[in-house]
């Protein structure tokens, strides 16, 4: 009997390994030492990432996540190394990204005193997580693990913390790893009703001016292909969330744009003339609606949702069609009639070449000396792998690159979209790049932002991973500035950086690095940096005061989107 | 704004209360008052959370709650779907009592529970205007402490918690 039980430190690895886990990331410390020492056990069959920041590990397990559409994991010790995962939490849980993320915790006798690094993890990151649990005794932690990868891959997707105790990590326990399937309190699957499939059904027969907005719930719920099949029998004109973007190739011709504060034109502005909107696993985050009361007003809304709480939350709906969007898009799908609506897209195409004259040209093919941010991200896109995954920060850039990034594949996308988390792309890029080597990974980022994550460029060193990052840098907090420049009278308070010179940081961490200035030498250093066989670093320096555009501003409707 | 009851039917976890509650402060709404107890079956609470809002906002309180994994079921109604109950305790002094006290205690069904050297307690169990009105009453017989209880309540509506757990 004795011979069967093994510590709970072993019980821990081998439950991620039963659950499939093949890379985690995480950064050691007292705590959760004993989980670390089993680690060393099985490096065979389970990777570990050490990164260089509990934030940098939960960030890279996210876009471990985002592009593999596995459960992405992270370990960090108690007290600081608990608390630094903190963001990670909120941002995956407001992104809707599945995450286990395991903190050690002192021992259960200490709990309560005050112990060194003891913190209450489970109490501070309880609004920032789906689930969350502590485990004092050895026997609990295989069910616990069980019921958190359940949870955080079940129904729609979000972080769950699982906070063990030092004293259940080195006693001893049988192991008999049983999946979790479901328990009664929580509902995963939610049949769709066929009579609000012929509610919208008809509404979307009847309708002359009929819309669609999709967003990452079509991801989510591995419905691309029903997308594109009901659109193309429709005929209906289509829109991209910022997290939905890949759920549709940009190239198919149905596709119009993209929604949101620095959305497209035509499908911002087309919102407020529909008379059908359908809304596909989206949740009408204030950035995509600006002013609420102004809100697709003239219009019947159908809202296809797996979320109960998102239905009437934001914008008041006429028909809910509640359950997984990949059951009701088929559904719907055989409830409508074929139909086209030409004069309908013509409107999304002229506005379109609106857009194209007054923004993109000059963005991307521009007449004055600087270079700007939309030329970069369009000579990278005209470089790019077919099926390259972008990983972006927060803030202009952001915007920028994913305005000129053509998005041909699901899963291609990975930014912070609801928290806008400065600092995320450069861990999440390493994620992303080492769920698979060979993926082309590239990471576009700010001087800002890569700043408060820059210490990664040392588990990108560490571990090799060949992510392309590109710095644009303007030597400001970019958006900010545009905001003070817009709306503060120019009054730049504290958004101008004196920076380091990027590339010797980058030299330091053994990284192939390069610094445009000049036009004439940026495709060259872009296609030098994909072929480059590795991680790169190229810094490209940009026009200090760009502004993006088009622009919803705060509290003005869609239909006063400017394109200056 | 109207007075509203919200009924939550969850496991008996650790930490329920606290991520019940946190969608209160989160949207700044204040929970007037809040009981919690084990429910017929064994394993099962049941939370009662007096809220006063509009019915939108407890809508949304309600579909959140009900996100919660480890709870079952949430639901609301307004007091006219309800019957409930609050019980108020009252420590008087010994030396007050009289006989005008006494027919306050008989007027209102009030009882006495317990009788000390120094003071008596007296209990009434009503909605909160009854046991408001005793109160305000009682503070001029030299009222020491007291204490109310937050509803408890059973819907109208007949739904059986096992309805919910199947």
């Amino acid at each position: 009997m004795k011979d069967m039980m093994i510590r709970g430190a072993d019980i821990i690895v081998r439950s991620l390994i039963a659950e499939q886990a093949e890379v985690i990331f995480g950064y050691p410390g007292g705590a959760i030492m004993p989980v670390y020492d089993a680690l060393y056990d099985y490096h065979e069959q389970l990777k570990h990432v050490l990164t260089r920041h509990e934030q940098g590990a939960i960030h890279a397990a996210q876009g471990y996540a985002r592009v593999s559409g596995k459960v992405g994991v992270c370990l960090a010790t108690s007290g600081p190394g608990a608390t630094n995962l903190i963001t990670g939490l909120a941002d995956a849980q407001i992104d809707s990204t599945p995450l286990v993320c395991i903190t050690g915790q002192v021992a259960a006798h200490l709990l309560g005193t005050d112990a060194f690094q003891e913190t209450d993890v489970v109490g501070i990151s309880m609004p920032a997580t789906k689930w969350n649990i502590q485990v004092r005794r050895v026997e609990d932690i295989a069910p616990a693990i069980a019921k958190g990868f359940f949870i955080a891959r079940s129904g729609r997707p979000g972080p769950v913390l699982i906070d063990i105790t030092k004293n259940a990590q080195t006693d001893f326990g049988e192991f008999n790893y049983v999946p979790c399937l479901g328990f009664r309190s929580f509902k995963t699957h939610v049949a769709v009703e066929p009579t609000k499939i012929q509610q919208a059904a008809e509404l979307i027969n009847s309708a002359e001016r009929p819309y669609l907005l999709f967003g990452q719930g079509v991801v989510l719920g591995k419905a691309e292909s029903e997308l594109k099949s009901f659109l193309e029998k429709t005929g209906i004109p289509a829109a991209s969330t910022l997290l939905g973007s890949g759920a549709l190739s940009q190239d198919h011709p149905n596709y119009v744009g993209k929604l949101g504060m620095h959305g497209n034109y035509a499908p911002n502005l087309l919102t407020n003339q529909c008379d059908v909107l359908i809304a596909a696993g989206m949740r009408f985050d204030d950035r995509v609606t600006g002013d609420l009361k102004r809100y697709a007003k003239q219009a019947k809304i159908i809202h296809l949702e797996l979320d109960p709480a998102e239905v009437n939350k934001n914008v008041k709906v006429d028909v809910a069609v509640m359950g997984d969007c990949r059951e009701s898009l088929s559904m719907l799908m055989d409830a409508v009639e074929g139909k086209k609506h030409n004069s309908w897209m013509a409107r999304f195409r002229e506005l379109e070449q609106a857009e194209k004259e007054a923004v993109v040209l000059p963005d991307i093919t521009p007449t004055k000396v600087g270079l700007t941010m939309g030329e970069v991200i369009h000579q990278v896109n005209q470089c790019k792998a077919d099926d390259a995954v972008l990983v972006t920060d927060v803030g202009q850039h952001q915007m920028i690159a994913w305005r000129y990034f053509n998005y041909k594949k699901p899963r291609t996308q990975v930014t912070s979209g609801g928290l806008g988390t400065m600092g995320f792309a450069l861990p999440a890029a390493l994620g992303a790049q080492l769920h698979d080597y060979s993926r082309q990974v590239i990471c576009v980022v700010g001087d800002g932002g890569i700043q408060m994550t820059i210490q990664e460029l040392g588990a990108i060193m560490q571990t090799k991973a060949p992510v392309k990052i590109v710095l644009l840098n303007n030597n400001y907090l970019g958006m900010v500035r545009q905001w003070q420049q817009m709306f503060f009278d120019k009054r730049y308070s504290f958004t101008e950086l004196d920076n380091p010179d990027f590339v010797k940081i980058a030299e330091a961490y053994n990284i192939k690095s390069q610094k445009v200035t000049d036009r004439v030498d940026l495709r060259e250093a872009i296609e030098d940096m994909f072929i480059h066989d590795g991680p790169f670093f190229l810094e490209v320096v940009v026009e200090k005061e760009d502004n993006v555009f088009p622009m919803i501003a705060t509290g003005c409707s869609v239909e006063e989107v400017r394109l200056s | 704004m109207k007075r509203y009851t919200i009924f939550v039917i969850t496991e008996n976890f650790i930490g329920i209360l606290n991520r019940i509650t946190i969608i209160f402060t989160r949207r700044g709404i204040n929970i007037d008052a809040l009981t919690a107890s084990e429910s017929r079956i064994s394993g099962i609470h049941r939370i009662t959370i007096e809220v006063t809002a509009n019915e939108d906002t407890v809508i949304q309180l309600v579909n959140q709650i009900e996100k919660i994994i480890d709870v079952i079921k949430a639901f609301y109604h307004e007091d006219e779907g309800v019957v409930y109950q609050e019980i108020a305790l009252y420590k008087i002094p010994v030396s007050r009592l009289d006989a005008g006290l006494e027919k306050i205690i008989r007027q209102h069904n009030a009882k006495i529970i317990a009788a000390e050297p120094e003071f008596v307690v007296l209990e009434l169990t009503g909605h909160k205007e009854q046991t408001q009105e005793l109160l305000e009453i009682l503070k001029g017989y030299g009222l020491s402490e007291f204490a109310r209880s937050g509803r408890v309540a059973v819907a109208k509506r007949m739904l059986t918690i096992e309805s919910f757990i199947k």
